[in-house]
């Protein structure tokens, strides 16, 4: 059923394709660097304006900081659904690289891209009045990176069952922004009412805002920093394991 | 080298393959000629092991692409209809990252590049970016893509699409080099005659069955003589009239009366004479592979 994991294949099979997947997509965001710019400058803006509109920059700084790298994780992942028609993805296709191995390449690609646009918004912190130590450093960046991954999951198993990036639109729209609204990026679990809290609880994105939250020790933060690690790891796992199924599964259909 | 048997493809309702078989001989240039839709993409996609048939068989190299994809990719070189490169990255960075994918690596995959890059008269564009590049020269970095695992068979999609006609014959003479010296099968399929022609042997697809099968000579021999190509106002009348008259048998098409004769030229003297006014135009020429195609479909290719 699977073309990965063959028995016996030396490991330099997995991880050649994926380490030149992986590099492919940093170069190619090096040479457009102007992506940046499109990525970090939206939820900059969002952030600016509705923080200071309400006075609190704090507060929604970490709902803007999550929106970056949802935003990246989706212009990267949207790419798969023209690459597979015309383009890299093609000849990935029927190459003898396991299919494992391009999913992995391609989703730690794209995670570090949404990552390190993620560190980009990090920069904005001080005028949150955020301070991080250089102790907190290392949690908070790993943090934005697991994140990161998760988000760019997401993206990779909706974008691998599109035939046109219209799709991708709709549900970005009608799915995934809505998810970032109701995660606490715009007003708290506490104050949320009736149904919606229920919602924020089943959310995934709620925690990720709320571990984000606690490395950047903001007041306030729910559910527990503990919680919010496991589902967070737990959600980006889940999301791995479907993205290689999916695209396993693909591969055994019609890949055109 | 590839084996084809009863091989089956339907989109729902639709038969885009009808147990369609054949086999291409090690070494040999082989092409699927045809209209759009008759079959060509289909059996490609699955021979480049892209799609899985309702029904049939297909081998490549002895394995199975079905049941050993696997190896089947590692016995194939693929040239798409469509642009398989990264335009954001340099020739050389596109061709390493397919190495990569086919598990080559340091001092043998730097050869190979050069190699391949030399063998398509590529030496020194390495480091151009592909978007850069004419339409022309991307077909050659495909090319020297496809090959660079050295497969024993290469899959061209109508690799010339886009060409101008010139940058299409250096592809036809190089395709023809690549079998000569290096020994690659070649399947391809094409809707462009002239590249049909240079092909050792031809399968003519139209709706899921393959009509013609053999060389370009064996099938033009199909055809007797001469064609004759009458243009009318009334064609299917004048079609009836020659055939109920002379007692040949014709086809039309686009309002086109073909008549296959030997000593055509003859034949063109009498039939002016015997339907006055009727014809606006007459046409003579000796059969070619399109002629073999109206003759056993009824239908043009392009």
């Amino acid at each position: 059923m699977c073309s990965c994991g063959k028995r016996g294949q030396p490991l330099s099979n997995l991880f050649l394709p994926s380490a030149t997947l992986w590099q492919r997509e940093l170069v190619r965001f090096w040479r457009q660097k102007s992506r940046v710019l499109g990525v970090v400058a939206s939820p900059l803006v969002f952030w600016l304006l509705i923080g200071y509109g309400s006075n609190d920059l704090a507060r929604f700084y970490s709902g803007a900081l999550v929106l970056t790298v949802m935003f990246s994780a989706i212009f990267s992942t949207i790419s798969i659904i023209e690459d597979r028609r015309e383009g890299f993805l093609l000849s990935m296709l029927v190459s003898p690289a396991p299919r494992t191995s391009l999913v992995l390449g391609k989703i730690l690609g794209s995670a570090t891209l949404a990552w390190l646009q993620g560190l980009i918004f990090l920069c904005f912190a001080p005028l949150a009045g955020v301070r991080i130590g250089l102790l907190d450093l290392l949690p908070v960046v790993a943090a934005i990176f697991l994140i990161s991954f998760t988000l760019t999951g997401m993206g990779f198993v909706i974008a691998w069952r599109m035939e046109s990036t219209a799709g991708f639109h709709a549900i970005m729209n009608l799915l995934l922004v809505p998810m970032w609204m109701v995660s606490g990026s715009l007003f708290p679990m506490a104050t949320a009412h009736g149904w919606i809290k229920g919602v924020m609880w089943a959310n995934p994105l709620t925690y990720s805002i709320s571990l984000l939250n606690h490395v950047l020790r903001m007041p306030n933060a729910t559910p527990s920093g503990m919680v919010s690690l496991t589902v967070t790891a737990a959600f980006g796992l889940a999301l791995l394991i479907t993205c290689g199924m999916v695209a396993a599964q693909k591969a055994a259909k019609s890949a055109a | 080298m590839i084996q084809v048997q009863e091989l089956t493809h339907r989109y729902g309702e639709r038969i885009a393959l009808n147990k369609i078989g054949f086999d291409v001989k090690d070494g040999e240039i082989f092409g699927l000629l045809g209209p759009n839709g008759g079959g060509k993409s289909t059996l490609f996609r699955i021979l480049s092991t892209m799609m899985v048939p309702t029904g049939g068989h297909a081998a490549v190299a002895g394995d199975d692409v079905v049941r050993n994809p696997a190896a089947v990719r590692r016995h194939i070189g693929v040239v798409f209809q469509t642009q398989s490169l990264d335009k954001a990255l340099t020739v050389e960075e596109n061709l390493r990252a397919q190495g990569h994918l086919h598990g080559l690596s340091g001092a043998e995959l730097r050869d190979r590049m050069a190699r391949s890059m030399d063998r398509v008269g590529l030496t020194g564009r390495g480091k151009d970016l592909v978007e850069t590049l004419s339409g022309g020269m991307r077909r050659r970095v495909e090319i020297a893509k496809a090959l660079l695992h050295r497969p024993r068979v290469l899959l061209m999609d109508e690799a010339s699409t886009g060409l101008d006609p010139a940058a299409r014959r250096e592809l036809t003479r190089h395709i023809g080099e690549l079998r000569d010296r290096e020994g690659v099968t070649i399947l391809l399929t094409t809707h462009v005659l002239e590249e049909a022609e240079r092909c050792d042997r031809l399968a003519l697809l139209h709706e899921g069955n393959i009509v013609a099968l053999g060389s370009p000579d064996e099938l033009r021999s199909r055809v007797g003589g001469d064609v004759v190509a009458l243009e009318s106002s009334d064609a299917p009348g004048l079609a009836r009239g020659i055939e109920s008259r002379f007692g040949m048998k014709t086809t039309t098409v686009d309002g086109r009366v073909r008549v296959e004769i030997p000593n055509g030229h003859r034949f063109i003297a009498e039939i002016v004479e015997a339907f006055p006014g009727a014809i606006q135009s007459v046409g003579l020429h000796k059969p070619t592979l399109e002629d073999v195609f109206v003759r056993e479909t009824g239908a043009t290719i392009e």
